[in-house]
């Protein structure tokens, strides 16, 4: 086993990470740029080094700087987390040429999966179901034109290279078939540098629903079952959870069977997560791979009792798979709210800054991943992503009572972030009754909230600032030090001057 | 103690006195059986009648360069503003739209780019300079109709929440 783990990230990854080297007894070390010295994988690292500038290509997506770091702690792993260098085939080369473990799947394992056409093409081959369409860059405007005829629209223009939304385009009817197939290639020249553009069947309104799966460096291969990923909005998770609602045992099966199939002609390793596209009536396709430890882990590893990172690391390690796929076993429900630092009144405006005042929830079916603490300022510099809250229950119902009770107690004072978003998704009836497509969240936003007027709330404000008003003047005459005699006097003193600050 | 405390538009007066630890309070003339607890500085546990609550209070930097106050009552926000009666400067009020408006940072980050140039005349909503943080993008508008008199920062600047990007008039 390795003696120690060098963690190639930040936030809370970096501290999941870190706590399973404690667990296991591994020594962590950590690199940070400028902004993150007093960030919480900091405070908890066995080492820390300061690696560079904030901007990530100077700190966190710098290979030389982190393999230099690897060699001086004397680190025999590197965790990449998610993000940053996690899938970029060329740092795992790095790792190997520096005779480094790096804790995830190879190189060739990566590149097989970088390009999407090219993955299409392997999937095929490996028969696994991809949504109809070509698995080739569409050479001109006839061409296109016959395969969307003969797959029938809606057809979506994709590409080859493309991710994020980059270089997509859904085309209803034929007559717009030549103006999209422009844009999709000009925008995916400007974005990857590469034109290449195919076409796919649109799917109007899709389950996003993926397959965990992990493989020893022996041939195993096993999958942990699937994770539902619909509620997203502008192509980003917002709320997942595992099981989905509308898998049932024989679908797990199905599908968990073909990401087996997904993995293994890849020949993959460690870690990863196999996409599927799902269509109303329940036909799945894949999508993508993601050849990484996926945000979301932690609904697998409360509905199977496994921990992810323990095993990746067991499995970099080269030891056997301690347990086959019969012995996996799906119990409870598990519901995860990404916690950003963004503003939900003020179209999710990035709100990075100080947090004077952090309560933090916790109780019977609540993990908390969390990267902050109270009096940590968020850098303006990286992902919003502060915490993780994974709400455990034995049905879906009980992890839905309990993440809402807990989001009733979570507080982040002094910077904005969508805990109240969460909130609402919790108590919409379409949520509620599982009525999940990636089209939600826009349309549950598009509804005014209701807000029922609560007189005795209002009523309690107006008498609680009252009292902070009267008792700050208190606390802060005590706090300079003023004698008792002369406190009434000293109070109005410090009122006024706070009203007078408050009002310039 | 007497305050004058504003909630969403409606005022409320509010009279608070305490002897022997204990809280004698008159809201609008009702007589309330009052109790409360500082648990920390910005955390009260209180008590009306029997009914508890947990309040959190929070200073917000606004767009007007000063700080609002927010008190969460269990999950709900409220912004509120606390005046004391007998102060001249009790009744003074921000928010004029006529005069030069401030166009501020909501955010600290990096201006990306300024969409307006000086002398430019801009309606109300309209982008005036994009500036990013936590790698997005974000559009910052104009508050009013009005013509932009001067602009404050160049592409390229770190801004911090609350600097002013731009004057409009």
């Amino acid at each position: 086993m390795f003696k120690k783990i060098l963690i190639a990230n930040r936030g809370e990854i970096a501290v999941r990470v870190l706590r399973a080297c404690h667990e296991m007894g591994i020594a962590a070390v950590v690199v940070y740029s400028d902004v993150d010295r007093a960030s919480l994988h900091v405070r908890k690292a066995d080492e820390a080094y300061p690696i560079g500038a904030a901007a990530a290509s100077e700190s966190y997506l710098n290979i030389g700087k982190i393999l230099d770091v690897a060699k001086r702690s004397g680190a025999d792993a590197i965790h990449p987390g998610y993000g940053f260098l996690s899938e970029n085939a060329k740092f795992a080369q790095a790792c190997a040429d520096a005779g480094v473990k790096f804790i995830g799947p190879t190189a060739a394992a990566m590149d097989a999966m970088g390009s999407k056409t090219r993955a299409r093409q392997a999937m095929e081959k490996a028969g696994v179901p991809v949504v109809p369409g070509t698995s080739r860059g569409v050479e001109s405007f006839d061409e296109a034109g016959q395969i969307a005829a003969s797959i029938g629209y809606p057809v979506m223009l994709k590409a080859a290279a493309g991710g994020g939304g980059k270089g997509m385009r859904l085309v209803n009817a034929p007559e717009q078939l030549k103006s999209a197939l422009e844009a999709a290639r000009s925008e995916a020249e400007r974005s990857f540098g590469d034109s290449e553009v195919y076409l796919e069947k649109a799917i109007v309104n899709p389950r996003h629903i993926e397959m965990q799966v992990l493989a020893d460096e022996h041939g195993n291969t096993v999958y942990l079952g699937e994770r539902e990923c619909s509620l997203q909005r502008r192509h980003q998770k917002v709320l997942e959870e595992a099981p989905s609602p509308l898998v049932d045992a024989d679908m797990r099966r199905r599908m968990g069977e073909v990401a087996i199939r997904v993995a293994q002609a890849a020949a993959y390793t460690n870690a990863g997560t196999v996409e599927f596209l799902v269509d109303a009536k329940k036909n799945f396709y894949f999508l993508e791979m993601n050849t990484r430890l996926q945000v979301e882990h932690p609904v697998t590893e409360l509905i199977t009792g496994l921990d992810l990172v323990h095993l990746q690391i067991h499995i970099a390690a080269g030891e056997t798979l301690p347990f086959r796929q019969e012995d996996v076993r799906l119990r409870g429900h598990a519901i995860e709210c990404r916690i950003y630092a963004e503003d939900p009144d003020n179209n999710y405006f990035p709100s990075p800054g100080k947090i004077t005042l952090l309560l933090a929830p916790s109780g019977p079916g609540i993990r908390r991943d969390s990267g902050m603490y109270e009096g940590w300022t968020v850098p303006i510099d990286y992902d919003p992503l502060l915490a993780k809250l994974i709400g455990y229950g034995s049905d879906r119902d009980q992890a839905i009572a309990r993440l809402g009770r807990a989001l009733g107690e979570y507080f982040v004072g002094g910077i904005k972030t969508n805990i109240s978003l969460f909130r609402r998704i919790l108590r919409d009836e379409d949520f509620r009754a599982a009525k999940l497509d990636t089209g939600f969240l826009d349309r549950m936003l598009k509804r005014p909230e209701d807000k029922p007027a609560d007189s005795k709330a209002v009523e309690a404000a107006a008498i609680a600032a009252g009292i902070f008003a009267a008792l700050g003047a208190v606390n802060n005459a005590a706090r300079s030090g003023s004698g008792a005699g002369d406190t009434a006097e000293s109070n109005w003193k410090a009122a006024g001057r706070r009203e007078a600050l408050r009002e310039g | 103690m007497l305050y004058d405390i504003t909630i969403d538009g409606k005022s409320y007066r509010l009279e608070l006195n305490r002897a022997d630890g204990r809280w004698s309070c008159r809201l609008d003339g009702r007589d309330l059986e009052v109790d409360a607890v500082l648990a920390r500085s910005d955390v009260l546990s209180l008590r009306i009648g029997n009914i508890a609550y947990e309040i959190k209070s929070e200073r917000v930097a606004n767009d007007l360069h000063s700080n609002d106050l927010h008190l969460w009552v269990d999950s709900r926000r409220f912004a509120v503003e606390v005046h004391d009666p007998r102060s001249l400067r009790g009744r003074a009020r921000t928010g004029d739209d006529h005069g030069p408006r401030k166009i501020t940072a909501p955010m600290p980050g990096k201006v990306v780019r300024l969409l307006v140039r000086e002398g430019d005349t801009v309606e109300p909503g309209a982008g005036v300079a994009v500036v990013e943080a936590m790698k997005m993008q974000n559009e910052i508008k104009s508050p009013k109709k009005g013509t932009i008199r001067k602009i404050l920062v160049n592409a390229g600047a770190a801004v911090n929440a609350g600097d002013v990007l731009a004057v409009v008039e």
